[in-house]
């Protein structure tokens, strides 16, 4: 039997303590009465705005995700490759667009534009980055890259804030996600709908060219064994950068999804998005592709949904401006309790 | 000319000088075995000639040509083909993905999905399990896909990095019986063994490696009748 010693004894406590606050937060809420009475279309709200929320720290956190896999590094930059895209995009192309009239009278033309221009960006930035930066220390110490990744951030925030300024860009607004839209009588934000769908589409094609492709064949054995990939003939570099083009790719759409939601942008918006996303890439596994997505959509519903169902209960006031702590109690918690992720893969390797 | 030369080859660790100079060659058709202790540089010697590590001085001639030139993974479509100490088997990929991915330089489609019906006849037990992920399979199941994923890339040449290591007796008869198999279709073989009793049985000639520096070289019958080789690596006194 295992010793009982007493920091078992305090994670029990810590654990025993969450457990008590969701709880007595519910009853609150619920049986007291304490808060906002919620419809159950004020519920649906929560959730579907949470899962477009979760839908964008799916899409930036399989960047991460993929990128440890094949390097075992944190890419801390990953959230400006979001950013770069985004106000890229928005600066060079969204607004010239918008001040021709283009978005109104070709407003998907304009989107693709939009689209394209962000993700070229975002791959740009991504592949200079990988190329300069990381490149170079592939057999260093894992400390050197990880703090070389937080120096890239920087980098390119103020890199951005030079080029675009510091203040607010507002995003121009684009009639097909203007208002709500009904499905079975009930009535959801376009913007979310949208995201959701456009999301779900890029995740599967990932989850396609990564399971069906040889490319993508090749990233998963990169992944598992350099050596061995390359005597297989795989140019485990080129594999590398590859999978930096396809996580910067979903940063740059995110980075669109995220404009077309919140329609304010500047140079530090990567910061918040990142941070979640690399929870979501944690609670789900880090290495593992579905364990990003899961995870994402995972702390986009509860951080929607937590501080009405949990928080009001308590009576924390202002309680929907608490969901950065939910997303970072959670990442505390995982980290502390299960480092492999809530879905985190155990393949038995045999050593025999 | 030997279809392999490895030419007075030096190889570093850091400071550890793990080759002193290896020279060895390997002819067309032949099974060529290089035996040694722990640490003796065997693995090293492999390494250096798949293009894995870099030789500080010295040459890796394959087919009239120096190969050094090239980057480690342009290697294999010259046709040189290793299975790895440790097998080196992807396990979190299916045992067709890992055939699949032995072919990876290939283009010839319709012929690779022929070479992967011809590993599961080679050894059955792949075919019962080609869905099933790598890692999840016996030792002895993935030293089998090691083997069949490197003749994927139709090599000329098969390195084979102790290939009885941690099997059972059965099983490692059948793997050396599948490398005498391979040879008499036609297959040249390096074979590293720490196993120097079986090796030295299937070999046409041996090596003997020591600290980095080959110590003797000859026939595999009269290596196996050499004194201090039965004394420090057949166990017989
Ligand atoms: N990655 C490494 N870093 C530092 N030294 C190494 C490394 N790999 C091998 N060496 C050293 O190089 C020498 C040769 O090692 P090598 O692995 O080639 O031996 P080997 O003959 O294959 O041994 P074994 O039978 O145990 O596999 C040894 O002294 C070993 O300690
Ligand atoms: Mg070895």
């Amino acid at each position: 039997m295992r010793r009982f010693n007493y920091i078992d004894l305090v994670l029990w406590l810590f654990r025993i303590g969450i457990i008590g606050v969701v709880l007595w937060g519910m009853t609150g809420k619920f049986i007291l009465g304490i808060g906002n009475d919620y419809t159950i279309s004020d519920w649906l709200d929560f959730f579907v705005s949470g899962l477009s929320q979760g839908s964008l720290y799916a899409l930036i956190a399989l960047g991460y995700t993929m990128v440890y896999g094949v390097l075992f590094m944190i890419n801390f930059a990953h959230g400006e490759f979001f950013m770069a895209g985004a106000m890229t995009s928005t600066v060079l192309v969204a607004l010239p667009l918008e001040n021709a009239g283009y978005v109104e009278r070709f407003p998907w033309l304009s989107l693709l534009a939009i689209f394209l221009s962000a993700v070229l960006t975002s791959v740009l930035v991504a592949v200079l980055t990988e190329r300069i930066a990381y490149r170079p220390l592939r057999n260093a110490p894992r400390l050197v890259p990880l703090i070389t990744a937080i120096g890239a951030s920087f980098f390119w925030q103020y890199y951005f804030r030079g080029l675009f300024g510091s203040s607010l860009l507002p995003f121009p607004e684009f009639p097909m996600f203007d208002g709500k839209i009904a499905f079975w009588g009930l009535d959801f934000q376009k913007a979310d709908i949208a995201v959701i769908l456009t999301s779900l589409v890029v995740m599967f094609g990932l989850q396609q060219f990564v399971q069906r492709t040889k490319t993508g064949r090749a990233i998963r054995a990169v992944a598992e064994n350099k050596d061995a990939a390359t005597l297989m003939g795989i140019d485990v570099n080129r594999t590398i950068t590859i999978t930096f083009i396809v996580g910067a790719s979903m940063a740059g759409v995110a980075g669109v999804l995220y404009s077309i939601v919140f329609r304010q942008l500047n140079f530090v918006m990567g910061f918040i998005p990142g941070i979640k996303a690399f929870t979501a890439a944690v609670l789900g596994g880090i290495g593992s592709i579905p364990g990003a997505a899961l995870g994402g959509l995972f702390l986009g519903i509860i951080e929607a949904i937590g501080p009405p169902l949990f928080l009001e209960g308590l009576g924390v006031a202002g309680s929907h401006q608490l969901k950065d702590v939910i997303a970072f109690t959670m990442l505390v918690l995982v980290l502390i309790f299960r480092p492999q992720g809530i879905i985190g893969e155990r393949l038995a390797e045999k050593k025999a | 000319m030997p279809l392999l030369e490895v030419n007075d080859v030096h190889a570093y660790y850091g400071n550890i000088h793990a080759l002193k100079g290896v020279s060895l060659t390997v002819e067309k058709g032949e099974i060529v075995t290089l035996i040694g202790g722990n640490g003796a540089g065997k693995t090293t010697t492999l390494r250096t000639i798949t293009g894995l590590m870099k030789p500080r001085d010295g040459h890796v001639i394959f087919d009239n040509e120096d190969v050094s030139k090239y980057p480690a993974h342009a290697w294999v479509s010259r046709g040189i083909a290793m299975v790895p100490e440790g097998r080196g088997v992807f396990a979190k990929l299916s045992v067709e993905e890992n055939l699949e991915l032995g072919a990876f330089h290939r283009n010839d489609k319709e012929n690779i999905k022929d070479d992967i019906e011809k590993s599961y006849e080679m050894f059955p037990r792949l075919g019962e399990r080609r869905t099933q992920l790598a890692g999840t399979m016996s030792g002895g199941e993935q030293q089998m896909l090691a083997v069949t994923r490197a003749l994927m890339s139709k090599p000329r040449l098969l390195l084979m990095d102790e290939p009885s290591m941690g099997l059972a007796p059965v099983l490692v008869d059948v793997i050396f019986e599948a490398i005498e198999r391979i040879n008499q279709e036609g297959m040249t073989v390096l074979l590293v063994e720490q196993n120097a009793h079986m090796a030295l049985q299937i070999a046409n000639r041996g090596y003997v490696l020591q600290t980095g520096q080959i110590v003797l070289t000859d026939k595999a019958d009269v290596l196996q009748k050499d004194p201090t080789v039965q004394k420090a690596y057949l166990g017989i006194e």
